[in-house]
């Protein structure tokens, strides 16, 4: 099998993401593996993103939703069950867990019940009312969180322990790291076998053209609903992960501006590209760290590098480096 | 007299106040090509969109493969057999000429949703659609993307697309748009041994292909049909010859 | 009782005619131009950042008012002529993160210059105060001019769009952006006015609405989101709809945080009332807007397909 250049910078990023934390251990620099870690979560946010936004040619401005969603899944749980506290006696009782895989189970569930009822609505328009659409319904549950006082309103939730891992000391941070770092792939492999399937190529006609989609036979509503159900699950994953990483979840997960960062981890580094989130997710991550701890508007020279990208670089990082595809 | 495939009765639309389409009847029946020709204006595409189900009628029905149809959308008619084509080809620009083929070959394999297994290393799916492509000339294009490919080429794909489907019935809408004279006549060869497979509604301009394919030909003038019969007959009617303004007919 | 609902009424109208200057210069950058922008709200903290700059510094609010004008619509012109002219045939993922690229590059600049703290616009002397209304209500005349200046906007946007020139060719804009081009209307100054038209109303209400609350990074955002609620609703390109949407926007946001909490506390105890009442009324304009959408996806009055 050749190696295309894609694949090659494929190749490059995966070892360099795993690489550099190690190092970083091995100096004894555990900021660093944390900066990487949250290059993981937030490449994995993007993952989910890519796949309505860059395959199904979707723009969802309210993916901060899920985001959110799975970080306070992890919230709410963790602090029911660290308090001793029920979330609910009857008809049933519902306990809360520390344990993450329960709490990413719950997270996608929920995301994807949320997802479902959401692009019921919003995938039946197109254009910029489904952009406007997705965007109000992601600030509704914003306002909704901020709003709710049970669970912090504004000041957010702290989870005073990080949850457990079967086998794993959560609190290490080159284990956190390395927990992350599996799930993306596996997130990402997933997604890659999508994407091959007949479901992918069904996903990328419909953004394609769905006048011919519906010529043939097969309707692009119930495509992208499915394609934004699971890309839905896996943005909710990568909140859960976030409110670990942070100990803490706060409606700043669920903004409009959360929702704005996690497509510029993706057009960074490429739309539609595998590697494109995580390309981007090290980048906007290295720029935060290295220009921020220069200047405080680091922001600013962040939208002008944006503006350039848009204008001028279409491609992302991954697009620029890897040249044109043959074909999708 | 065998049962029509495809059956129009009364069909009426209206846009405000312009009458598309004004009280349409016709069939289609196995083994012929039955034209629909019209000067331009005269309500051709919107009668094409109301029989693909892109449109709705307001009044009038709609009868396909024994079954009435009037409230099926596009897609169901495209599931019952129902094969349309674009005018001004509609393909997806970035896919290879086989993957577009492919996707139709998917559709009627009803398996759409299936999320593992890669699509392009898939016999059933590669192998009919490598087929139709050879039917129509564009083998050696499989692998490009239909982006690059030629006009005429990008019209044999769209042809090769509705193939695909293993239709009951092809509703062409000017296919030989755009093609020079080789092209046309290639195609109107192909389209000749096209109709044992499945009848044709076949919306054109090319008069030289009507007179060559049709069996049977229908005029539309302001949205109403004036007179449906076989080529020396309309050839010989004044109101058809009327309403095309002394054009050659 | 009265004087509290009356209270409320005003407020709600107040909300949406502030809303509706909003959401007209957005719907028609869409309509005219095929242009989502999300900078539009950081047309609107231009605005009121100026206003209050030039309020400060010459001790007038007239001045300000003036110049948050003026600065809207210069900051206006230069993003148009510069960045947005270069985004109205790419599809709308660009202008969307185009335009999200130049909130950063506004809000950021903003606080570079001003900081963080919010800025306060004092009400010019001669409209602070209140006045009785009916049922006792002592209502602040400055709010009552909000309102006033906002049904004038509103008249004179209806009129340039139905009676001048610049509306015809706006109206034809909207209808068949090709055509007008092709007839010899100047395509790229009818851009550059409409958008300048649309950040200069922005910019007006920033001031306004700067002027009742506070002049701050970061507040053109909120509103934004509720514009694009009220093109969702009032359909987009159309005036109308916009100015029916933003006072049922208005109504609904203002009536509903006033009226929910009361609704529950009357078999709810007070804090769960509160919390329910204001959690369901913060949401509510979300779910009129899906309501809206689920029986006429294209809004109330919408001219795009």
């Amino acid at each position: 099998m050749t190696m295309n250049r894609e694949t090659l910078i494929n190749t490059i990023l995966a070892i360099a993401f795993v690489a550099v934390p190690v190092i970083a251990m091995g100096m004894n620099e555990p900021f660093i593996i944390t900066l990487a870690t949250k290059v993981a979560i937030f490449a994995m946010a993007g993952v989910g993103l890519n796949l309505v936004l860059g395959f199904g040619g979707l723009v969802s401005f309210g993916h901060a939703a899920f985001f959110g969603i799975g970080g306070y899944a992890a919230g709410i749980l963790a602090s029911h069950a660290l308090n001793y506290e029920p979330i609910m006696e009857s008809p049933f009782l519902i306990e809360g867990t520390t344990q993450m895989i329960v709490i990413w189970i719950v997270a996608l569930i929920v995301s994807a019940l949320v997802a479902l009822a959401i692009g019921a609505i919003t995938l039946r328009t197109s254009g910029v009312y489904f952009i406007m659409i997705t965007l109000a319904f992601a600030q509704m549950i914003y306002y909704f969180a901020i709003s709710w006082p049970a669970y912090g309103g504004e000041d957010g939730l702290s989870i005073y322990v990080r949850n457990g891992f079967p086998g794993l000391n959560t609190l290490d941070p080159i284990s956190f790291f390395a927990l992350c770092a599996v799930m993306l792939g596996i997130v990402m492999l997933f997604s890659a076998i999508l994407i091959r399937s007949r479901f992918g190529l069904a996903l990328q006609g419909a953004r394609q053209n769905p006048q011919r989609m519906t010529a043939v036979g097969i309707a692009p509503f119930r495509i992208r609903l499915v394609a934004f159900v699971i890309s839905a699950m896996i943005t909710a994953l990568a909140g859960a992960l976030y409110a670990d990483l942070n100990r803490f979840v706060s409606p700043t997960m669920l903004s409009w501006h959360m929702s704005g960062e996690i497509m510029i981890f993706v057009i960074l580094g490429g739309v539609g590209r595998l590697f494109g989130p995580l390309a981007g997710a090290a980048l906007y991550i290295i720029l935060e760290h290295l220009l921020g701890s220069v200047w405080e508007f680091w922001q600013l020279p962040l939208g002008v590098l944006l503006l350039i990208v848009v204008l001028f670089a279409r491609g992302g990082l991954v697009g620029v480096l890897a040249g044109e595809r043959k074909h999708a | 007299m065998p049962d029509a495939i495809l059956s129009l009765s009364h069909i009426t639309k209206q846009f405000g106040s312009l009458l598309a389409s004004d009280d349409v009847t016709l069939d289609l029946r196995p083994g012929e090509i039955h034209a629909l020709i019209g000067p331009n204006g005269a309500g051709k595409s919107t009668l094409i969109k109301q029989i693909a189900g892109e449109i709705k009628s307001d009044s009038g029905d709609i009868h396909f493969n024994g079954q009435q149809i009037n409230e099926l959308d596009a897609v169901a008619r495209s599931r019952m057999g129902l094969a349309r084509t674009f005018q001004v080809s509609s393909l997806m620009p970035e896919f290879s000429v086989l993957q577009n083929v492919m996707l139709a070959r998917q559709s009627v394999s009803g398996k759409v949703f299936r999320f593992f297994r890669p699509v392009l290393g898939d016999k059933s799916l590669v192998e009919p659609a490598m087929a139709q492509l050879e039917r129509v000339g564009l083998a050696n294009r499989a692998q490009m993307r239909a982006a690059d490919i030629s006009h005429g080429e990008r019209r044999q794909l769209e042809m090769a697309v509705a193939l695909a489907l293993e239709p009951k019935a092809f509703l062409l809408d000017e296919p030989m748009a755009g093609m020079g004279p080789e092209g046309s006549k290639r195609l109107t060869g192909f389209l000749d041994s096209l109709r044992t497979q499945a009848p044709i509604l076949l919306v054109e301009h090319d008069m030289d292909a009507v007179f060559a394919l049709a069996d049977r030909i229908s005029v539309l003038v302001y949205g109403r049909i004036i007179a449906t019969g076989t080529v020396d007959e309309i050839r010989g009617n004044e109101d058809v010859k009327r309403a095309y303004l002394g054009e050659e007919a | 009782m009265f004087s509290l609902f009356l209270e409320q009424l005003l407020n709600s109208l107040q909300s949406g005619l502030m809303l509706f200057l909003m959401a007209s210069g957005l719907t028609l950058v869409f309509g005219v131009m095929g242009l989502i922008n999300l900078a539009h709200g950081s047309l609107y903290m231009v605005g009121a950042f100026a206003c209050a700059a030039v309020a400060a510094w010459t001790g007038s609010f007239w001045l300000g008012l003036v110049a948050s004008l003026m600065a809207a619509a210069l900051a206006g012109v230069l993003v148009e002529m510069f960045i947005i002219r270069r985004l109205y045939n790419r599809d709308h993922l660009d202008q969307v993160l185009a335009t999200f690229a130049l909130i950063l590059v506004f809000s950021e600049g903003t606080r570079w210059i001003f900081g963080s703290f919010p800025l306060f616009l004092s009400v010019p002397d001669i409209l602070t105060g209140t006045v009785i209304l009916p049922g006792a209500l002592e209502y602040p005349i400055f709010r009552l001019a909000i309102i006033i200046a906002g049904l004038l906007v509103a008249v004179g946007l209806f009129l340039l769009i139905g009676k001048t020139r610049l509306g015809v060719r706006i109206r034809a804009g909207e209808a068949d952006r090709g055509m007008i081009a092709a007839l010899g209307v100047n395509i790229d100054r009818l851009y550059t006015v409409v958008f300048a038209l649309g950040a200069a109303l922005a910019g007006l209400a920033g001031a306004f609405v700067g002027t009742t609350q506070s002049v701050q990074v970061g507040m053109g955002e909120p509103v934004l989101i509720l514009a694009f609620v009220v093109i969702v609703i009032g359909g987009i390109g159309s005036i109308k709809g916009a100015l029916i949407g933003s006072l049922l926007v208005g109504f609904t946001d203002t009536m509903g945080r006033f009226l929910l909490p009361h609704a529950f506390a009357t078999f709810l105890d007070p804090s769960s009332a509160t919390a329910i009442g204001s959690a369901l009324a913060s949401m509510l304009i979300y779910i009129v807007m899906a309501l809206v959408l689920f029986l006429r996806p294209s809004g109330l009055f919408g001219t795009e397909a």
